[in-house]
């Protein structure tokens, strides 16, 4: 189990008790965390589960894999350390995390 | 008073619908009914890691049911809504309850085609819809059985590639002279048919199915040619039937789907909508009535019937999309072709890793992309852009697709 806080585009935070080895899409989804869809149910197909995660939990986080770097890529402005929500599974490092929700996932 | 929303159907558009509402700010009352016994779930599994045994039933629900009581919906699942009283706004269940309504939403999606042969009741003969289809069909999946798969679409190519990988001996025959001709371009049907037949799949193309024979259980189908095929487990994917009797019988507009505008509201009652697999809608950016088929739709139009319930301004205008995979290949779609004049690939089949774009008077109307999740995204954008490119400019691949959008 580990805190996430949620950070939507206009601030506002929601800290949320995500067990090990959920990912943070559907997490978000569980709790009815606005700014995230998640259209494809976790496939990486979608890219509409985007976040940006909070510079301090970057390296902490990890890269994305080949495919989720092509999804990301592919939004018309990807950050830095942008990464699709469906692929960043909880884990006790992790415990704290703090990710950005964007403007719009469409 | 409070006002209430009833939701019918208990799928991807019903649980996406609850979300949405409370999202949107709805503090009234969310019934949501459902026939399956299931919380609302993801049914793209069910012919890929569901049936290879890779995914829980759990891991296929949309949202836990903590989350639903979190949320205050009433989920109704086991239960078919016997009639509507649209006069009285009230809905009547099988059980018996009454429920009164503000406004009523239809998601009740679709079921599979049934094989109109006699022996199609038989229990080897098996449907790709439900959880309880995949839990009947994964007793009899086992490794060494003949497979015969009728229907060439992504349920029926779905279901072969995971037929190859648990080592089932797999035949598909299709009625059509290619693969997938209801949702691609021929290029795209030749590298599949090449695919599978590659990994192992024996297909038959233009191969209709006359008759099946055999004694408990169908043992040989016999195509229009008088081929004979003997199988253990029969897979049929020819497609899927929208449930509208409850909408008919209430008297609402019903033609392929029920008809709704662009906000899914019906054309003949204001407080009621439709949204999915179910509805015929007027769409924004297809400016056209369609019924499609796919989670993103469902997905869409439940959250404009959520934004228009809550007074907000919503219209279902995305560019559909799609997606499918097929062994290790990613295949995701944007746009419909229909009306295409030409088609442009950017890549390499032999090498799995290309993107067919359908022009129509110059504009890009739709693409396929295997295996290019960066074309995809940027396809995406072009369709719904309708971009102008021709050829020469989109096969070339040093030019960014991303350079198109200007």
């Amino acid at each position: 189990m580990g805190l996430v806080t949620y950070v939507s585009f206009d601030g506002e935070k929601t800290e949320i008790d995500v067990p090990n080895g959920d990912n943070l899409m559907q997490a978000a989804l569980d709790n009815g965390i606005s700014g995230i869809l998640g259209d494809c149910g976790g496939g990486c197909a979608c890219a509409t589960c985007h976040c940006i995660v909070d510079d301090a939990w970057a390296a902490k986080s990890g890269e994305p894999d080949e495919l989720e770097a092509d999804m990301l890529d592919g939004l018309i402005d990807p950050k830095p350390t942008s990464r699709l929500s469906c692929q960043i599974i909880m884990k006790d490092e992790l415990d704290g995390i703090v990710v950005h929700l964007p403007e719009s996932q469409l | 008073m409070s006002e209430t929303v009833v939701i019918i159907g208990a799928g991807q558009a019903g649980g996406d619908m609850t979300t949405a509402l409370r999202q949107q700010g709805f503090e009234g009352r969310i019934v949501m009914i459902g026939e399956e016994p299931a919380l609302p779930y993801r049914r793209p599994p069910l012919s890929k890691a569901y049936l290879s045994g890779e995914m829980t039933e759990e891991q296929l629900y949309i949202k836990p049911a903590a989350t639903y009581e979190k949320q205050n919906v009433e989920v109704k699942t086991g239960v078919r809504v016997e009639s509507i009283d649209r006069a009285a706004k009230t809905v009547k269940l099988a059980d018996g309850e009454e429920i009164g309504y503000t406004y009523l939403a239809f998601c009740t999606g679709g079921h599979a085609r049934r094989l109109p042969l006699e022996g199609a009741e038989k229990p080897n003969v098996h449907y790709v819809r439900t959880i309880e289809d995949i839990e009947k069909l994964k007793a009899q999946f086992q490794p060494g059985k003949r497979l015969l798969i009728i229907g060439g679409g992504y349920i029926g190519l779905e279901a072969a590639a995971v037929g190859i990988k648990k080592e089932l001996n797999v035949t598909l025959v299709e009625a059509l002279p290619r693969l997938l001709a209801r949702v691609t371009g021929p290029e795209l049907s030749d590298y599949y048919y090449g695919v599978h037949t590659a990994k192992g799949v024996d297909i038959k193309l233009g191969a209709g199915v006359e008759t099946l024979e055999g004694g408990d259980t169908v043992e040989t189908v016999v195509l229009a040619d008088g081929t004979r095929l003997d199988a253990d487990v029969i897979i049929v994917g020819i497609g899927l039937i929208p449930n509208t009797e409850l909408a008919e019988a209430a008297g609402l507009t019903v033609d392929n789907g029920i008809h709704v505008d662009l906000q899914c509201r019906s054309i003949d009652d204001d407080s009621i909508f439709a949204a999915g697999d179910c509805a015929n809608h007027d769409h924004g950016f297809l400016l056209r009535r369609m019924r499609l088929e796919s989670v993103p739709n469902a997905s869409e139009g439940a959250r404009v019937i959520a934004a228009t319930i809550c007074g907000k301004e919503a219209e279902h205008n995305g560019a559909p999309w799609f997606w499918s995979d097929q062994y290790d290949l990613k295949l995701q779609m944007v746009g419909i072709n229909q009306g295409y004049e030409e088609v442009v690939i950017r890549g390499s089949m032999e090498d799995n890793s290309f993107s067919a774009f359908y022009l129509a008077n110059g504009v890009i109307i739709s693409a396929d992309t295997v295996n290019r999740p960066k074309d995809f995204m940027m396809a995406k954008k072009l369709v719904a852009g309708r971009v102008k490119s021709d050829a020469a400019t989109l096969s070339d691949e040093s030019v960014e697709l991303k350079s198109l959008l200007g």
